[in-house]
């Protein structure tokens, strides 16, 4: 007997998106369950526009978005449930504390409180926050904040975890913190997606990384083989230039 | 030109950062548009030249400056409009300490930082007389273009209120820094700002409830025995009151006096500001915060909204200090609810369009916090819920935090009167929800420390929400006397809703949305 196929984590076909240009321009993508997936590109690429997408922060022109199997245009709420989307300018509440900011995701997402709160405990130990779970967020650093909002996207245990920009301001310790969170999440067997501009950090921790430029996947797969597509070039900055120069030229 | 990190040059600069503040809050950030601006200004003197002279012109020629009871309303007025000023300059200064964004290029900066500090006092008192000038200037003209030109001394008078009420607003927050700590005052002084600028209005409303069961502020400012009793002519305390009669050796003292206090306090304090206003920089606010451990509770999506949206409003240091001076302006109400208990008298009719019109303002501020205020829209967007019981939620922490504050009113007028206690329930409930709705109608996406500024982020919006509060407290007030002229009032209020909801720009956003589904739909 044939174990159930697993549906992709994330499933996106032909979006698009037009501002006063297009800023998705007929993407397709598919990432796997369990994958931690790297999306890279230049500046105004269409990363964010497409990831904003999925979250359901904006609504596409064209196209359809399925996330862990269900249609994220037509069954929004199913969709949300299954995914937590961490922005770059963290999303939290000044005058709450991680606790209680902790607290009010677990009952949006409709988590047991008791389950819950084990959860949130975990994670201030491994993000460093519990000296200050009960202190109110507005004092916070940039980098403290940008772990609530972590602690906050991992609290209702995701099987598809978007990260815009994560390691943005973040110091080498609070990066490494951050890092070793969402690899033992995709160990535990559920998805990251990261954009980044840190080409280094998607070298060592995806394992597919997918280029994209004007609004479509240019190349996609592990390092190895986009050196290859990129004729043998050494490093992923490289490769990312060297491709991403070609589809500009074309 | 002027020499850098001199005295003029700061105030060249602050000058410039004056009118662009005040210019983006007039045009709600939408560019500087001066010769707009200038129009505006324009059309809002001209109408106040209007109020003033169907309110001061019959009486240009026939005011006697040795009239006691002129000198008592006079005086009155005038402590009234300072008590306004000193609680503006407080909220400047605190602005000042606390919120001002280039502190720290200028306190590293090799310069004097008295200097600017000097300018910064000064440009409290400036705003101070100009807010002054804008609101009785006109008076002050109509009464000099048909009493004569003595009138304008009036404003000798507002520019020395101005520098007395920034001194004076220096001087008390500079005290509470001392006494309390950098991080009580940010909250406290707004308190006190708010308290300074209602205590006397209240008093007279107080004070005329107790006496004469009338809840307007000038019947005791006139009445023979409060002017009796009040003191004889010759008192120091009727000097601003003989200067703006005038008087030109009052005059001369009066703005003396307000001269030497401002130079006092920049003399005292300017040198000391920078050190304050590190101490405010240095502040943790979670550093002395008691630390609660509890357990997670259990809620569902709509009850984790509704806690969040009442812990946010309960945290909110502006907002407490806006609300505080809402409910503060009900205490004369409250007084004369009390002073009326179980009379059954009429004047019980005259509490139900107060609270009506006040449930509308504070719901307006309520509903803008929640809805427009959302420090996290996007992440509240990505949860697994409707978007309908988002707001449903907000709607409903609102309507509760205003249920909170009107209850004991309602309740106990209630036990005087239960007819009228039913109709204001039921007029608050409609006006709150209106001023919510149109809150909702006209939502944008700021910040909740933008609150100050959330009546000029839509003009219809600021305007509608009034008007809507204006005609339910009057039809709720028609209603309570039993009169059907309610039926027509509550028509329009509805009308003034239809209009708003008409041209809401979500509204039109979503018919542009349906067009664009159209197109697509029809290639």
């Amino acid at each position: 007997m044939h174990a159930p196929t697993k549906p992709a984590a994330l499933d996106i076909r032909g979006l698009v998106k037009t501002f006063d240009r297009p800023a998705v321009n007929g993407l397709d993508l598919c990432v796997k369950s369990g994958e931690f997936y790297a999306l890279v590109g230049p500046n105004g690429a269409g990363k964010t526009t497409t990831l904003r997408m999925v979250a359901g922060l904006m609504q596409p022109d064209a196209g359809e978005i399925f996330v862990c199997g269900h249609d994220a245009l037509k069954n929004p709420v199913a969709a949300k449930r299954a995914m937590a989307w961490v922005s770059d300018e963290p999303m939290i509440y000044d005058k709450l504390s991680p606790f209680e900011y902790l607290e009010f995701v677990a009952g949006l997402w409709g988590i047991d409180a008791k389950t819950a709160e084990a959860r949130a405990r975990e994670l201030f130990g491994w993000l460093g926050l519990e000296p200050h779970a009960h202190q109110r967020c507005d004092g916070f650093s940039k980098g403290m904040r940008q772990k609530v909002a972590l602690a906050g996207g991992l609290v209702h245990e995701p099987q598809l975890i978007i990260l815009d920009e994560p390691l943005t301001g973040l110091d080498a310790g609070s990066a490494r913190q951050v890092k070793n969170v969402l690899r033992e999440r995709v160990d535990a067997g559920n998805t990251v997606i990261m954009t980044t501009h840190i080409l280094e950090v998607a070298e060592r921790m995806a394992d597919r990384i997918g280029i994209i430029a004007l609004g479509k996947l240019i190349a996609e797969g592990s390092l190895h083989e986009l050196r290859q597509l990129a004729r043998g070039a050494s490093t992923l900055e490289e490769t990312f230039l060297t491709l991403v120069a070609e589809q500009a030229a074309a | 030109m002027s020499t850098p990190a001199s005295i003029t040059w700061f105030a060249a600069h602050e000058l410039r950062l004056a009118w662009r503040d005040w210019a983006s809050m007039i045009t709600a950030g939408r560019g500087r548009r001066t010769g707009a601006i200038l129009i505006g200004l324009a059309l809002f003197m001209i109408f106040m030249h209007v109020i003033a002279l169907i309110a001061v012109g019959p009486f240009a020629n026939s005011v006697d400056p040795q009239n006691k009871t002129v000198l008592v309303v006079l005086t009155g007025f005038i402590l009234l409009a300072w008590c306004l000023m000193i609680s503006q300059a407080m909220e400047s200064v605190t602005r000042a300490f606390y919120s001002r964004s280039d502190l720290d290029l200028i306190l590293s900066s090799p310069i004097v930082a008295r200097r600017l500090f000097s300018v910064r006092i000064a440009a409290i008192a400036l705003s101070a007389m100009g807010m002054a000038v804008m609101l009785a200037g006109p008076f002050a003209n109509i009464l000099a273009v048909l009493g004569g030109a003595h009138w304008l001394s009036g404003y000798g008078v507002f520019a020395a209120m101005g520098a007395a009420s920034a001194a004076l607003a220096v001087a008390l927050t500079v005290a509470l820094f001392r006494l309390i700590g950098p991080r009580r005052t940010r909250f406290i002084a707004q308190v006190v700002a708010a308290v300074i600028g209602a205590i006397f209005v209240i008093g007279l409303q107080a004070g005329a409830i107790i006496s004469y069961g009338s809840i307007s502020r000038v019947s005791l400012l006139v009445s023979e025995s409060f002017v009796q009793n009040a003191p004889a002519p010759g008192s120091f305390i009727y000097w601003p009151a003989r200067a703006i009669l005038a008087d030109a050796s009052a005059l001369l003292i009066v703005v003396a006096f307000g001269v030497a206090l401002l130079a006092l306090a920049i003399a005292v304090f300017a040198s000391r500001f920078g050190e304050h206003a590190i101490a405010a920089a240095s502040v943790s606010p979670a550093a002395h915060r008691k630390t609660v451990t509890r357990a997670f509770r259990s809620d569902a999506p709509k009850a984790a909204l509704r806690r969040k949206e009442l812990a946010l409003l309960r945290r909110d240091p502006w907002l407490m200090s806006q609300t505080l001076m809402q409910i503060l302006y009900l205490l004369p109400p409250a007084l004369l609810l009390w002073k009326n208990f179980g009379e059954g008298s009429s004047a019980l009719l005259l509490l139900v369009p107060v609270l009506v019109m006040a449930a509308g303002q504070l719901s307006g501020g309520l509903a803008w916090l929640a809805i427009s205020g959302e420090d996290a829209p996007d992440f509240v967007a990505t949860a697994p819920i409707p978007r309908a019981w988002i707001l449903q939620a907000k709607v409903e922490a609102v309507l509760f935090a205003v249920g909170i504050v009107f209850a004991p009113f309602i309740l106990a007028m209630a036990l005087a009167s239960p007819a009228s206690a039913l109709v204001t329930a039921i007029f608050v409930a409609i006006s709150a929800a209106s001023a919510t709705a149109i809150q909702f109608w006209f939502r944008t996406q700021a910040k909740r420390s933008d609150f100050r500024r959330r009546h000029t982020s839509s003009r219809v919006a600021t305007f509608a929400e009034a008007f809507s509060s204006i005609s339910w407290a009057a039809t709720a007030g028609l209603a309570a006397s039993g009169t059907w002229f309610a039926l027509p009032v509550g028509l329009i209020a509805l009308g003034v809703l239809a209009v708003t909801r008409f041209i809401s720009p979500h509204r039109s956003e979503k018919k542009t949305a349906a067009r664009v589904r159209h197109a697509f739909a029809h290639g």
